[in-house]
């Protein structure tokens, strides 16, 4: 157990707090419950339902370009709205789900348990920033109304600029849910900082609290340069002021430069709190605390530090000088080396651990596999050499699906089997999740695995048509987007129906020692009936 | 945390919110709350900053001539008003923490007034740039420039008038991009310190619970600030 000290007043029972009472769901009841609370569970609770509609949408808009891509030329939709739809599934899924998904859902929920405090620091700007990820949703919705995007997600200038489709609104709503991210970031860092309980020491966190506070570093200090970036392009449209038109004196490559200091660290935003999520899982199912653990949480810090130095890995064909490309290029092998020690340090925890293959370690398990793939692969193009032939094309598709999908989503269904009894006090069926774990697997892996062979042999990411030797890689790749989305299916009907018909779960049902298992579920307004005194390691075992 | 110490001045004050333990517990994390997202505006400028500079470097010569048609004068005196700002604005957080609260007021209110006179010059400023057309992108009036730099250096060659003014306006837009989002910042300041003005004035503040006092004033400190750099980049290039 996280050692909560026995001398202390306040946990007379030595390693058993008093638990029970009425939990938060009951404290207070009707719309007004919801809509108008504080309570960074509920708002956690309104983050993970509007993530998850925002992830049903983004899937469904991959789906259709998987569809359209079954056979060369016209499959179902024109060239024009195909260009729509990979545009509004990277847009959604980037930044609707991805960088809201860990820390904005399961983070709001976990992180104050974990430290045992009643709330997050200001849990009116909590409020504000689930209000702000909805009006930037507004906006997305209603960019998609009036003509939609089709620029791709990254917005490049010069055809971002001078597309007559409905850029600002999409680039508004970017704009306002990197606002919500930011004051996230500035709830958790200062959470951190300031409410943990007695004796919980830095270095006695959870490492999903390292991770948080790591991604909150991320949002706090990039986001605010995708913000001008937003701007800038807008006012590039409305006013043509040229700073990014070579016709008139300004340069498309500056862009380039301003979006990536953003989105390379955004794409740090997005898997570190995965990170974060397996360590916890690895701890729980393998009954042992981390191997490493110093190093496993401050390579989360070393992470969010080289992140903001190597953005230039996105632009070696963008016509950047040689000299900055090998640096960039060196930078970026140097990120390999906290993500695995990071690696190592879980395999080593799972050695001789006694292994329980719950559906939340399979979820573990998948990420180790796909997250090594789609980090290897990821040296192939951050080397110069063999990036000039890989850029732009499936090859780089397969690697941040690997990564991101595979990854991030996966470290996340992770977590929410892992948490679902805390936040519902409901067990899932667990033969059902397991079932739900193979289905998504082999249908993720099917998916994504021949398109780095695609890209290798040259096929171009975003094109429409497509020459008829990268048939049968598109038709399989096709085919296994259904047996991924039923995988979905699968497994939001598994987490759903626990809610009507699951047993109840009991307080700890995995065994774990971090704090959030200290207390009822689901908890009770506050949290914890007594303040929790913290004396020892997340990890430990007595 | 010392929750035992007891107020001596007002017993049975401020309460601060339920999940911190002190009011000064809140004190602090708010303000390190307000660095983070002063950290954020000082990133959100550093895009323009590096605009200017990306485009200073590729066009020297532009920059140099066509900021001339800035009026320095102005840009003077509301770099002095904002100085002053600060003072006034430093003082209120002083005469909050005392507990004064009629210099609260008086202080706040002056830094209010600063504010609007910074806004009032840069509206005179603008709707001069506006009228002769030094304005960005598709908007700009090459004849205009040409005519406004003319009457005030009528001994340039008029071949490198014309070469100023076929790429000034890239300057005006990182002018008016610039000082814009500067300005908004202002507006946005000016609303702050007007919130805790009337907090102030019903005397809500008190030596236990002043930091909202804090905080716009460190606000308002970077909103200075960051005029203090744009003042010399843009009115005195040369
Ligand atoms: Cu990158």
């Amino acid at each position: 157990m996280t050692q909560l000290d026995p001398s202390s007043p306040a946990n007379p029972e030595g390693h058993t707090p008093p638990k029970g009472g009425v939990s938060f769901y009951q404290a207070a009841r009707g719309w007004k419950s919801w809509v108008f609370t504080l309570d960074h569970k509920r708002i956690g609770i309104m983050y993970l339902a509007s993530v998850l509609v925002a992830f049903l949408l983004g899937g469904i808009f991959a789906l259709l370009v998987r569809l359209e891509l079954l056979t060369p030329g016209k499959t179902i939709m024109s060239a024009e709205t195909y260009n729509r739809m990979f545009t509004l599934h990277g847009a959604v899924m980037v930044f609707l789900v991805i960088i809201p998904s860990i820390p904005a859902s399961l983070g709001n929920f976990i992180l104050p348990l974990q430290l045992g405090a009643k709330d997050v620091a200001f849990p009116r700007l909590n409020l504000l920033s689930y209000y702000l990820y909805v009006i930037g949703a507004v906006f997305a919705i209603y960019s998609m109304i009036t003509g939609a995007v089709d620029t791709g997600w990254t917005f490049y200038t010069p055809y971002s600029a001078l597309t007559p489709n409905s850029v600002i609104s999409m680039t508004l709503a970017v704009f306002i849910l990197g606002f919500s991210s930011i004051f996230t970031g500035i709830n958790f860092i200062v959470t951190i900082h300031a409410l943990r309980a007695p004796g919980l020491t830095f270095y006695r966190l959870p490492l999903f609290v390292w991770a948080l506070y790591a991604t909150a570093l991320m949002q706090v200090l990039a986001t605010p340069v995708l913000g001008i970036t937003l701007l800038l392009l807008i006012a590039e449209r409305v006013l043509k002021v040229g700073i990014f038109d070579p016709a008139m004196g300004g340069d498309p490559v500056l862009f380039q430069h301003f979006f990536w200091f953003y989105s390379h660290p955004a794409v740090y935003i997005m898997i570190v709190p995965g990170f974060g999520v397996i360590s916890e899982l690895i701890a729980t199912f393998c009954k042992k605390p981390i191997f490493g653990y110093r190093a496993v949480a401050l390579s989360s810090i070393g992470i969010a530090i080289i992140s903001f130095l190597v953005w230039g890995h996105h632009m070696f064909t963008s016509g950047q000088s040689v000299v900055a490309s090998m640096i960039f290029s060196f930078l970026t092998f140097l990120v390999a080396i906290p993500t695995a020690i990071k690696a190592f340090n879980w395999v080593a925890t799972m050695y001789k651990g006694s292994i329980w293959l719950a559906t939340p370690m399979l979820y573990a398990l998948a990420f180790l596999w796909v997250f090594t793939i789609g980090g290897l692969t990821g040296l192939f193009l951050s080397t110069t050499a063999t990036d000039v032939h890989l850029h732009d094309t499936y090859f780089v598709v397969a690697h941040f699906h690997y990564v991101m999908m595979g990854g991030t989503i996966f470290a996340f269904f992770g977590g929410l089997h892992y948490w679902w009894p805390k936040i519902t006090g409901r067990m899932y069926n667990e033969t059902l999740g397991k079932w739900s774990w193979v289905v998504t697997f082999i249908g993720f892996n099917m998916t994504f695995f021949v398109q780095f062979i695609m890209g290798a042999k040259g096929m171009p990411r975003r094109y429409y048509n497509y020459l008829p030797e990268f048939g049968p890689y598109h038709s399989f790749s096709t085919v296994g987007s259904w047996i991924l989305g039923l995988g979905f299916f699968l497994t939001a009907y598994c987490l759903l129906s626990a809610i009507w018909k699951g047993k109840k779960a009991g307080d700890n049902p995995w065994g774990g020692t971090t704090l959030e298992w200290h207390t009822s579920s689901p908890p009770p307004l506050e949290n914890f009936l007594t303040e929790p005194r913290v004396s020892g390691g997340p990890y430990d075992r007595t | 945390m010392s929750t035992h110490v007891m107020a001596q001045h007002h017993p049975a004050e401020y309460q601060p919110p339920h999940h911190f333990p002190s009011a000064r517990a809140e004190a602090e994390a708010s303000k390190v709350g307000m660095w983070l997202f002063l950290a954020t505006e000082v990133l959100l400028f550093a895009g323009l900053f590096c605009a200017y500079a990306a485009y200073k470097t590729l066009y020297p010569e532009i920059f140099k001539g066509a900021h001339k048609l800035l009026d320095l004068k102005w840009g003077a005196v509301n770099t002095m008003v904002l100085i002053f700002s600060s003072l006034t604005m430093a003082l209120a957080v002083r005469a909050a923490q005392l507990g004064q609260r009629l210099n609260t007021v008086k202080f706040l209110a002056i830094t209010w007034l600063c504010g609007a006179a910074f806004m009032g010059v840069k509206y005179i400023e603008y709707s001069h740039k506006i009228h002769v057309g030094l304005v960005p992108g598709q908007y700009y009036d090459m004849l205009g420039f040409t005519r406004e730099f003319l009457e005030k250096f009528p001994q340039t060659p008029m071949s490198e008038v014309e070469r100023l003014a076929r790429g000034a306006h890239l300057f005006y837009g990182v002018y008016f991009l610039m000082t814009g989002l500067h300005g908004l910042h202002v507006l946005i300041g000016m609303g702050a310190i007007g919130w805790v003005l009337v907090r102030a004035m019903r005397g809500a503040f008190s030596p236990k619970f002043y930091f909202p006092v804090e905080l716009v004033g460190l606000y308002w400190h970077l909103v200075d600030l960051i005029w203090i750099y744009l003042f010399p980049l843009l009115y005195l290039v040369g």
